[in-house]
This record gives structure tokens, sequence and C-alpha cells, in this order.
């Protein structure tokens, strides 16, 4: 069967737009040619600098007849309904059938030409390209992301004949810019083009260049004694931006490895996109970088590599001179130019903010175990580093560049790891803070953030958290629990932020796999004590897996289910049930199970022992089964006692969550 | 075509220009007011608007207060040259041009590493933006190049491109100098004797940053800056032969932008202020520009 391949040749994408721009090119040829009746038999897209390319597997060379029925007015249908209808089929009426009362056209749709459809395709997937930013060139109104130079577009070896704003479609492609002969060659289906691009020094799958890239980097640090500092995103980015990654060794001034390893990795990372390599074994930093070429030059990259090592020097002297002066400047003054940074234009300035941390995480202080004074002097210092010329330069360093800071200046080793790790945690897989001082100030970093955003009404809406709050809020979520702290967030917020608090956490429970239902039956309990809901829910998962939870659950259904057909009737009757005055075990027995239950239940829900609440609860699974098998509840003389005592079954649990808001 | 390699600062800029010249492009002068860049000699960001071809190749002294370094930093400068050239509509093999005129200053492009990394350019203080790269020679970024989709707030069509080499830094790199004031400026074997950058700008270096950072009045700057924000609408309300004075009155924006800078090296600007004060050029700017747009259209 036929293959199509494709490719959209164009000056260098950017790094970060081509894997999303192979995933959009799969996804609307799929649709184009599902809409035309086409299932190929596999179709696989690639993405790389400077082309983006599509290959499909077992095209027909024209679609398939069709024979469509189409349903058209009833007979003695007014004529102007029937007149619509000839127009729209492109019919005359004798050329209608008559079926059931209907008149029926039956057209016969003949298959049209795949090249005619892929031509279609491939002009509706250029204009309508969904690239996060797009731009025109010279003279053309087509949109691209950079200028795209040429369509090769062939079907079953043929070229599929259409132009878009004047560049035609062909079977010529380009391969590297400079190595090779650096010619356009021909290519009438993938085993060429893949052989061509090879020949001419291009590796068209991003999954290959990225292996070429590690084992390139591995081969250098073995031949040296050094470990790759391995960075997949860098790894991703530097993989589009090479057509033929080449890494090359250079070699970094030892004097530099006395600034802060993050400088130097941030400097190498974002800077000038190298990977950091450390001494096998050994922790640190190693004199040396890795850059990725697009080229395997001609001298074997030396110049390549002085080059590098030159340009690296001058940023790490800048780092080197950006530190000096800091470290001549101080955190007082820092703080000091923080009364003319704006925070937010509702919300103040920086200095404004500092004052607001360091009074909340003074409040936080004791909660948690944390020397006061440290922890508001930590605060208060927190965020002077932001003045600073490093940060300025580096603003990922932040609060990093501050601890060394307060390191270099003496500070107590407490305090500067508190600024430190303020900002933490950042990302899912980021360590939350555990020295007490670090968590005070960290929860009032964010809890600030979260506060004052939610005063002025930015909260996040569907896609848009501009300020980044669901990040700040599941921080908070995440140092309260991984410390277990006890706090109660309705101190610090108003019902909207604990609301968005427990949304919060609803996702990361569900994420940990928590059945929703039981995230929502003990928040239903209004407790605002994360550590306390976690554990309650963690105790009712495991007694909603044994029998007795299971049975119990049934049973609080069934009570509910009654008490609520009742309340239709009239007000349920309020108060403790009495002793029971008919001769019945099955009441009695429940009776008795509530009375024994009350006091162990209380005492252990009061010492937070969920799992013993749970086995307290276990104990009315028999009577409660045993009450709604065997008595029933609507005797006009025991009504009003039975259905106190169902509403005291439904209040007991009530006590640990409400087993109302659980799925069967 | 065989090229003798280049020795020294100027026979870099020589180079550039005839390779510029060879390709067509008019060879114009540096614009006489400070400017903080290329992009703001008119031949850019005016002739850059409107439907008309233009293609032009020039050098321009560029002025950026803030980075002076009384000559004690060996890549920082208050005062240095760019050199800039505009192809308007740009033409399909503009890349390729690009990269003869790095062959043309002596880079073989098999043994250096080209990259061209994504850098979307934009100019807020005159309204423009464009789509384009950072080219990176062996990790040293060498050239801005852009598309150019707005300037002055309008839409650029045909498009312009645009490429930015920083001549200093592309010199040191080529001639293989740490230290910019080591440069040599003309041919270092001349029979008139060799000299440097810095015999001819050091001094200059260390008065100027004393000046920006200190010397300058911020009162007088002010009220410069606004003497000539006032201006602009009035030059421009004014005609001759039925057209707005459009070139006088960008005259005045740009000393309005250079006093910006001025202020903002003083230290006289509060972050808040900032984006006020670019704002109020860049309105400026966009008057200037619908006025350009006006008579390249009518023209």
């Amino acid at each position: 069967m036929p293959q199509l391949l494709l490719e959209l040749f164009s000056e260098e994408i950017p790094a970060r737009m081509q894997a999303q721009a192979a995933k959009d090119l799969e996804r609307m040829a799929r649709e184009h040619l599902a809409a035309a009746g086409f299932l190929p038999e596999a179709l696989k897209t690639f993405a790389g600098p400077r082309r983006l390319t599509l290959v499909a597997e077992g095209l027909p060379l024209a679609q398939a007849d069709r024979k469509e029925e189409l349903k058209g007015p009833r007979v003695g249908a007014p004529p102007q309904a029937m007149e619509g209808f000839l127009r729209k089929a492109g019919l005359t009426q004798d050329q209608l059938v008559e079926r059931d009362g209907v008149y029926m056209a039956f057209i016969e749709k003949k298959g049209r030409p795949t090249p005619e459809i892929v031509a279609e395709m491939v002009e509706a997937i250029v204009r309508g390209f969904p690239w996060p930013k797009s731009m025109i060139w010279g003279t053309k109104k087509l949109r691209w992301v950079r200028p795209l130079k040429r369509i090769l577009c062939v079907l079953d070896r043929e070229v599929v004949p259409f132009a878009i704003e004047g560049i035609p479609s062909g079977d010529v492609t380009e391969g590297h810019r400079f190595m090779g002969e650096a010619k356009p060659f021909v290519a009438k289906d993938f085993d060429e083009y893949a052989a061509g691009l090879e020949a001419h020094y291009v590796v068209l799958d991003v999954e290959e260049r990225k292996e070429r890239i590690l084992e390139g980097c591995k081969t250098l640090c073995f031949a040296r004694h050094l470990e790759l500092v391995e960075d997949q995103g860098l790894l991703e980015e530097v993989a589009g931006l090479a057509e033929w990654p080449t890494p090359v060794l250079g070699d970094m001034d030892p004097v530099f490895l006395s600034l802060p390893p993050e400088v130097i990795r941030t400097s190498m990372r974002t800077h000038q996109k190298y990977f950091a390599v450390r001494k096998a074994g050994e922790t640190g930093l190693a004199p040396h970088f890795i850059t990725i070429a697009n080229i395997q030059a001609a001298d074997g990259g030396a110049v390549i590599a002085a080059g590098n090592a030159k340009v690296l020097s001058s940023r790490l002297s800048d780092a080197r001179f950006f530190w000096d002066e800091d470290v001549k400047v101080g955190f007082e003054p820092w703080l000091e130019k923080l009364n003319g940074v704006t925070f937010h234009a509702k919300l103040g300035t920086m200095a404004q903010r500092v004052e607001r941390i360091v009074a909340l995480a003074g409040e936080i202080a004791p909660l948690v175990g944390a020397d006061v004074a440290k922890t508001k002097e930590a605060a208060r210092l927190a965020k002077a580093d932001l003045a600073s010329q490093m940060v300025g330069e580096f603003p990922e360093l932040q609060g990093i560049m501050g601890g060394y800071y307060a390191r270099q200046f003496g500070l107590d080793a407490e305090v500067a790891a508190a600024i430190e790790g303020h900002y933490k945690p950042q990302g899912p897989s980021d360590a939350v803070p555990t020295a007490p001082v670090s968590i005070a100030v960290a929860l009032a970093d964010k809890l600030d953030t979260l506060v004052g955003f939610f005063a002025i009404d930015e909260k996040p809406t569907g896609s848009k958290d501009p300020y980044a709050l669901r990040r700040a809020a599941l921080g908070v979520i995440r140092i309260i629990l991984e410390n277990n702290l006890r706090l109660s967030l309705a101190k610090f917020g108003k019902d909207d932020l604990i609301a968005f608090f427990a949304d919060r956490l609803k996702v990361t429970l569900r994420d940990q796999g928590k059945r929703h239902d039981l995230v929502d039956a003990v928040f239903a309990l209004g407790d605002d004590d994360l550590a306390r809901i976690v554990a309650r829910v963690e105790a009712l998962d495991g007694f909603l897996k044994t029998d007795d939870g299971k049975n119990l659950l049934a049973g609080y259904k069934r009570a509910s289910n009654i008490l609520k057909a009742e309340e239709k009737k009239g007000a349920l009757p309020v108060g403790a049930p009495e002793a029971p005055t008919a001769d019945s075990d099955a009441e009695v027995g429940l009776y008795n199970a509530l009375r024994l239950l009350d006091k162990p239940l209380k005492e252990a829900l009061a010492q937070e022992d969920f799992t013993g609440a749970m086995t307290q609860l276990a104990e009315l699974r028999g009577p409660v089964d045993a009450y709604l098998d065997g008595v029933f509840v609507n005797e006009p003389e025991h009504r009003d006692n039975r259905l106190k005592t169902l509403a005291a079954v439904r209040d007991a649990m009530g006590q640990v969550a409400d087993f109302g808001l659980i799925g069967g | 075509m065989s090229r003798e390699k280049p020795k020294s600062f100027q026979s870099l800029i020589l180079t550039l220009h005839n390779y510029w010249a060879e390709q067509g492009c008019v060879i114009l002068q540096p614009h006489d007011v400070e400017v903080g860049a290329g992009t703001l000699h008119p031949a850019t960001v005016l002739r850059a608007l409107g439907p008309k071809p233009w293609n032009a190749a020039y050098v321009q002294p560029s002025r950026r207060p803030g980075d002076g370094r009384y000559g004690e930093n060996p890549n920082r400068l208050q005062h240095y040259y760019q050199y800039q050239v505009i192809l308007k509509p740009n033409p399909e093999n503009m890349q390729d041009l690009y990269l003869g005129s790095l062959e043309a200053i002596g880079l073989d492009l098999r043994t250096h590493d080209i990259r061209f990394v994504e850098d979307d350019w934009e100019n807020p203080t005159v309204g423009a933006w464009g789509l384009g790269w950072e080219v990176w020679c062996d990790g040293m970024e060498v050239s801005q190049y852009t598309y150019f989709q707005q300037v002055g707030g309008l839409d650029v069509s045909p498009v312009a491109g645009e490429l930015t080499y920083g001549l200093e830094r592309l010199a040191m790199y080529v001639f293989g100098v740490d230290n910019v004031y080591d440069l040599p400026f003309n041919d270092p074997d001349s029979a008139l004797g060799a000299t440097t950058y810095g015999d001819v700008f050091l001094e200059n270096e260390r008065q100027q940053s004393e000046a920006n950072f200190h010397g300058y009045d911020v009162s007088v700057l002010k009220q410069q800056f606004e003497q000539m924000e006032a201006q602009v609408p009035l030059m421009l309300a004014r005609s001759y032969q039925g057209k707005a004075l459009v070139l006088p009155a960008y005259d005045m924006v740009l000393k309005a932008s250079h006093l910006f800078n001025l202020m903002n090296a003083r230290g006289a600007i509060a972050v808040a202020e900032r984006a006020s004060y670019i704002g109020r050029i860049r309105d400026l700017c966009k008057m200037c520009a619908s006025a350009w747009v006006e008579q390249q259209e009518a023209a």
C-alpha cells in the first residue's frame, strides 16, 4: 500500500516548541485522514531544528466510491421544501425515489484521488498549525514559526502537486547546513529520506539525538574519569538545537570552583546550555563542561572547545564580579532597596511584604517549635537577596544566594538555612524544609502570598493561575503533612482560602490513590487541621476495606434511608433513645452497643486514634445488622424511640466521617 | 570570493561594509543623535515601516549609560558599536547572506559551531518586536537576527529582516583578544604605528562613566526629558510641503530616550516609575511611526 511522506522544512524552530509540534502534526494529519475515510496502517511524526516530518504507511491511492442516502421531503410537502432539497442534493425530481411516503435521493459519490486529499490536508495543516508564536516574513501573508522554505510531499514515490503561498511541493530536501555536501537532495520515500538525511549529517529522530548526546557525553567523561551531571530538561533542549549533535568537552578555569556550585551550574545551563561534570565518585563539580555542538568540526572540536571555554570564563567572571560586589553590600542595604520594588500594585512593596511575612512567621514559630527570634530574623532577611546583583542576573538562584550570603556574613546557621529554603518546595519533586525555623518561614512566605491574593480577589480560575497560588497551597500542604505539623488553618485565612486548601488537599490525596469520596466524607466534618484530616482518611480507607467496614457502611445507608423517608412525613423525634420496652434481643443489643460505644469512641477520637475509633465502630456492625433485619421501625408505639435509635447510629458514625458521602 | 581575513577592528568594519555593499545595501553612516542601540537609527525604526523596499547597513555607536565600568571591565562598555543591517522585504536567502558575512570576516563554518538559538526580540520603548534568534558561534552570541513583526505598535509589512552584530565582542572573538581595550583598532603592523581600542576609548569610558553615575544633574535631565516630550507633538503638528515633521520629531524621541537612560543610570528612576517612563517614550514613538507610515503610503 502506498506511503505518504511529508516534510515541512524551515529556518530554525525553537527547541522548546519541537516536541509539541510533532504531536500537533500527528493529530492534525490523523484527523484529516480520518475525515477522508483513511485509516493509515502506521503514522509517525518527527521534529527537529529545521524540519517537521510525517510518514504514513498504507494509504489507498483513492477514496472508495460511496453511496449516500438522503432523506427528502414527504410526498405532498410544499414545493419550496422540494426545491430546497433538490438544490442541496444537486438532483432533479425524477431522480428521486419514493419510499414510505418520503422522497429519497441515492447519490453515488465517486471516491476522490488521494493526492487531492493530501494536498488539501497539507494546506489546512500549514495554515492552521497551532504554533505558540508565529510570524510572517518577506512579502508573504503565510504564518509559520520561522520562514517555511520547502515542502516535500510524495505519495507512492510521486510528488503530490500543490503550492502554498508560492512554496511549491516537491521531492527535494536539505541536510546539514555545513557538513557533507551541504546540497539539496531528492527523496521519494521514507527510506530514501532517512538514508539521505543520515548521509547529509542529520539525525531525524529526537530520541536518537538524545541517545547520541548521552552516549557521546559518557564516552568523553569516561576517558577523563569524569561523570556527567545529568539534566533531563537540558538534554531535551539541546536535542532540539542540533541536527548532528556532537558533544565537545571543554575546560573551565579551576579558580571558578570557589563560586557556589549552583552559580556555576546555572550559568552553564541557562546561559550556555552546557552540561556540568564531576569527578567520578565525587559530589562537587569538576573544572570542565560539555557543550553540544551541531557539527563534527574539521579540527576535532578544538576551536569549539576553546571558544566555549572563553565564553564560560567571561560568564563566570561576571558571576564572580556579582559575588564580590554583593558581599561588599550586604543584607541591610538590600532590604532598603526592597522599598522601591513593587510586589503587586494592590499588595504594596516587597518591603511591606517582608513585614507581613515577619509577623506571620513570628506567629507560626511557636506552633512548629521554632525559636521566635531566629524565625523573625530569617523572615526579615529572606527576600533581601532579590536586590543582590547575582539574583538580578540569575533569578532562579533566589533564596539559594541568600543562604550563601548569610553564611558568608556569619549569620546563624538556622537563619541561613531558613533563608535558603524558604521558597521550597518549588515543585512536586522538590524536598520540603524540615528544620523548625525553615518551616516557619517557608509557611509564612506562602501563606502571605495566598492570603494577599485571595484578599484582592486574584484567585486562580480554570487554567489561569498567574501567581502560582495552587503551587503555594500545595507547598503549605506538603510542609504540614510531611512534617506532621498540627495547625489550624482557619487562623490564617478566611473560608474561601480554607476551601481552596481543602480542594488542593483533595487533589493531593487523589493523586496518592485515596478515594475522593472518602476525602469528601472527612472534609464534611469541617476540620481545618490537615494532618488530622489525612489521618482520618487513611483510617477510614483501611476500615472500609474490612468486612465490618463494608457491612457497617451498608447498614448506615439503610438506616439513613429509613430516616430520610420518615423525615418526609414530618420532623424526626429528637433526643437520645431510651431503653427499649419491647422484648427484642435486637433492640436491646443495639441499645447496649450504642451505650457501650459512646465513651471509648469519644476517647479514641480525642486521642486522634482514628484506627481505634474505627475498631470501636466495628462493634456496631453485628447489632446494626440484627436490628435492621429484625426490627420493624414503624410500629406505632415504638416508632419514636426506634427512629431515635437509628439517628443515634448515624450520629455516632458521623463523629468519624460523613458516611453518607461515601459511595457504595 | 576570497578575501583577506581582517586584522583590526576597523578592517572588520570595512569587511562588513564591503560585504553588504556587494549584496546591494546602501552603506550609511551613524545617526548623529545618541541612541541605545543600532535599531533606533531612523534608517531602521522608520524605514522598517511602510511599503517601500529598503536595504541598508551601517555602524551605530550605541550608548548604555548604566553599563559603564570606568574602563575596568574587559567587556562592558557604556559606549560601543553595533553593526546593523536592515533588509526589507527580507530576501529568501537572508540566512545564507548572513552566514556569508561571517565567512567574510574569517570564520570557517566547518570549524566553528554556529547555532540559531530562539530569541524573541522586543524593544518596549519603541513598541517593536520580532521573532528570530541569537546567533551563537562556539557558544558566544555574535549577532541578533530578527524578522520585525511590529514597530511603533504598527505591523511591519512587508517584513524587514534585521541583523545586529556586537562589533567589539565579535572582534574580540575573531582576534582572540580577552580585553576589549587590547583590540587592535588599526593594522597592528601599520607603518604609522599600532593603535588599540583602549588608545581611542579608554579615557572616554572613564570620564563618561563618572558622568553617567555621578555627574549629570538629575533635575536638569528630568526637565530636558519633559521638554523633549512636549516638543514631539508640536513638531508633528507642524508641516512642510504638506508633510508633518516626522524626522525632527523622531530625533526628539531619541533624545528623550537617551535622557531616560541617563536618569536610569543615575538611579533616579524608581522601579515603579520605570514602566511609566517607557510607556511615555513608546507613545511618542508611536505618534512618529503613524505619521511616517501615512507619508509613506501617500507617496
